[in-house]
């Protein structure tokens, strides 16, 4: 690693990947996801836990973490109705999927449906600050929610709506992604995509506007930032993202119904995050791991319970939430700014290590 | 015509106690500026361990009661001291999403102390007899419901304007610099606000158990204040009682005279819907205080 930074161009500094070193531990964790697939057995047998599943979830939560934290994190304007909007993705998704629409048509209509979704609901925006506009986004949530649930013509209802896995044949390939490891490409990709995205929009004039927005709105629309603009802009793109996120999961799980899109999937993404990091690319990355891995994480000890507590499964649902819940308040409390800050100070304290001073 | 009257009454009721936890809330806001996102939790929370006192200890109603609402205080000052006050001065992001984290807390600890069946005040504390004034026809239940919200609103209507306390909660949320430099404790006030908070959603927790039973969704009961508390202006306590006594009529006319159109369940989200459009309409609410920026 190196001790330092040292430009000698604007270019260099603006680069995404600042270092050579940089370069080459991104190059081997690529080489390492890519060919994840060829010894995941091994590993799964190994850990007892079915990992190319794990990590599929991760990359689809990695897709709509990215989308809220592009929002809240740099945008400053919170939302509780990102569930809904993921939500929205997956049945427009899976929707058109079921007319015959080929998955690279479909995930990119569910993004923009859920985009033109978000936007309405992101209008209030421009008079309302933060309070107001959570529950403004709240509000959508439970409308989106109910419509969800009993528009059963279109959604199927809370019987659910069967999709079809993504495939190539509309290319004349014969092939589908309906296995966990086809699947894993495919959730890969878009997980990169959404991750070079939000770093590349940090660099871009839209980008620091978003930034100029939630550090002072005021002194933004001074200096030639027009606040309405850049508002329901960020509310676009970060529904956007959320919707393809949604859509991933519709081919993923292939039955889709308005359970999985509630409130506690718009907290979940916000508690994402905050325990990742507001602000941060790395924050929505380490969220969706983290958000991930904790429930695999929680079953070891409430399976060593069981002998005492023959129906610790019984409650494990409720034993989760809570165990979450107080994660976010620790959190908050202790490490307001999330794993990646954290990773940041362990990071710089190795790179003088072991001469500090 | 009479299922209309009918429908307004019934809507009164609940609408009283959507007035009080809604108070409950403007309250803790207007004193401390923390949205309160576990308001529904504190009604969910109040109105079980009433239930475990009275059905399961056995004690009096009266003696449950009280209890319930020590319970309820000291829950207040508990969570202000632990949880709260080490939120003051952070980004509204935080204090927003710790107060859901509260939520989360305490509704899992709900379903793991007391299941997710429904559980009712057995034997009931009112009864359903239904009396009759005129056409209208109004169970007695609903008489001491709306009979209980309006003594307590009317015991913290006094309490804000005669006694030291009340006034002086009242200095702070005007003002809290001054309200501190002139000799009233902040940090004491916020922890009555949340108290009082936890303390009226209790009641409004009880009450509302006792009319259609108690399970966890009765934390979704609570979120209604939000529609309420934005029809009134968030800042406004008069402007809560106000918003829950509207948003109580108007979900149950809107659900018994939208539900043939929109396939059921409207009834629980129209307050969503109305709330939505005072927010595009007027989004300071009825009394709330209009900000005026200046740069």
């Amino acid at each position: 690693m190196p001790c330092g930074l040292f430009f000698s161009s604007y270019e260099k500094d603006d680069a995404i990947f600042q270092t050579t070193w940089l370069k080459a531990w991104m190059a081997l964790l690529f080489v390492i996801l890519l060919t994840f697939p060829l010894y995941a057995d091994q590993a799964n047998a190994l850990l007892g836990l079915n990992l190319t599943n794990m990590l599929n979830l991760i990359f689809i939560y990695i897709v709509g973490a990215h989308g809220l934290n592009l929002l809240t994190g740099y945008t400053g304007q919170i939302s509780l109705g990102h569930g809904a909007f993921m939500g929205v993705g997956a049945y427009t998704a899976g929707i058109l999927a079921n007319h015959g629409w080929p998955f690279y048509l479909a995930l990119p209509a569910a993004g923009l449906m859920a985009a033109a979704v978000g936007m309405v609901f992101g209008l209030p925006s421009l008079r309302l600050r933060g309070l107001y506009l959570a529950i403004a986004t709240m509000a959508a949530q439970f409308i989106l929610d109910y419509a969800m649930r009993n528009w059963e013509s279109l959604t199927g209802g809370s019987a659910g709506l069967i999709v079809p896995s993504a495939g190539l044949q509309s290319l004349g390939l014969d092939f589908t992604f309906d296995s966990d490891r086809s699947f894993y490409y495919l959730a890969l990709l878009f997980a990169v995509l959404a991750t070079l995205y939000l770093k590349n929009l940090t660099r871009t004039r839209t980008g620091r506007a978003f930034v100029a927005v939630r550090d002072r709105y005021l002194a933004a629309e001074v200096i030639g930032v027009n606040l309405f603009k850049y508002r329901i802009m960020s509310f676009g793109i970060s529904s956007f993202m959320v919707g393809i996120a949604g859509g991933l999961w519709a081919f993923y799980i292939t039955i889709i119904s308005d359970e999985h899109f509630t409130m506690w999937l718009s907290v979940q993404y916000l508690a994402m995050i905050i325990v990742g990091g507001l602000g941060h690319v790395l924050g929505g990355i380490f969220g969706a791991i983290f958000f991930v891995l904790l429930p695999e994480l929680l079953r070891i000890p409430a399976e060593a319970l069981t002998d005492v507590y023959p129906n610790i499964f019984g409650i494990f649902a409720s034993l989760r939430e809570m165990v979450f819940g107080l994660i976010v308040i620790l959190f908050l409390i202790f490490e307001p700014d999330g794993l990646a800050a954290r990773w940041h100070t362990v990071r710089a304290y190795w790179k003088l290590w072991p001469f500090s001073y | 015509m009479e299922q209309f009257v009918q429908l307004i009454v019934t809507g009164l009721v609940i609408g009283s106690v959507y007035a009080l936890v809604a108070m409950g809330f403007a309250l803790i806001y207007k004193s401390t500026s923390i949205i309160n996102f576990a308001q529904g939790e504190f009604v969910l929370v109040g109105a079980y361990v009433c239930l475990w006192f009275y059905s399961s200890l056995g004690l009096p109603i009266v003696v449950a009661f009280i209890l319930t609402m020590s319970f309820s205080v000291l829950m207040g000052v508990v969570l202000e001291r632990l949880i709260l006050r080490p939120m003051i001065g952070e980004p509204i992001i935080s204090v927003i999403m710790i107060t859901i984290a509260l939520a989360t807390v305490l509704k899992s600890l709900v379903t793991i102390i007391w299941g997710t069946q429904i559980m009712v005040f057995d034997p009931p504390i009112f009864s359903q007899k239904a009396l009759h004034f005129g056409f209208v026809r109004v169970s007695e239940v609903y008489l001491w419901t709306i009979g209980f919200a309006c003594l307590f609103l009317g015991v913290f209507a006094a309490f804000f304007k005669f006694t030291r306390v009340g006034i002086s909660m009242r200095a702070v949320a005007n003002n809290q610099v001054v309200a501190q430099s002139m000799g009233i404790s902040v940090k004491k006030v916020f922890a009555i606000s949340w108290s009082i908070g936890a303390l009226v959603s209790a009641v409004g927790g009880i009450l509302v158990g006792n009319i259609n039973g108690i399970n966890s969704a009765l934390a979704g009961f609570g979120l209604k204040v939000f529609p309420a508390v934005i029809l009134g202006g968030l800042e406004s306590i008069g402007g809560a009682i106000i918003g829950g006594l509207t948003i109580g009529v108007l979900e149950n006319i809107m659900g018994s005279y939208l539900d043939v159109y929109l396939g059921g369940g409207v009834k629980e989200i129209s307050p969503f819907i109305v709330l939505i459009i005072i927010l595009m309409v007027k989004p300071y609410g009825l009394f709330g205080i209009k900000e005026i920026e200046r740069v």
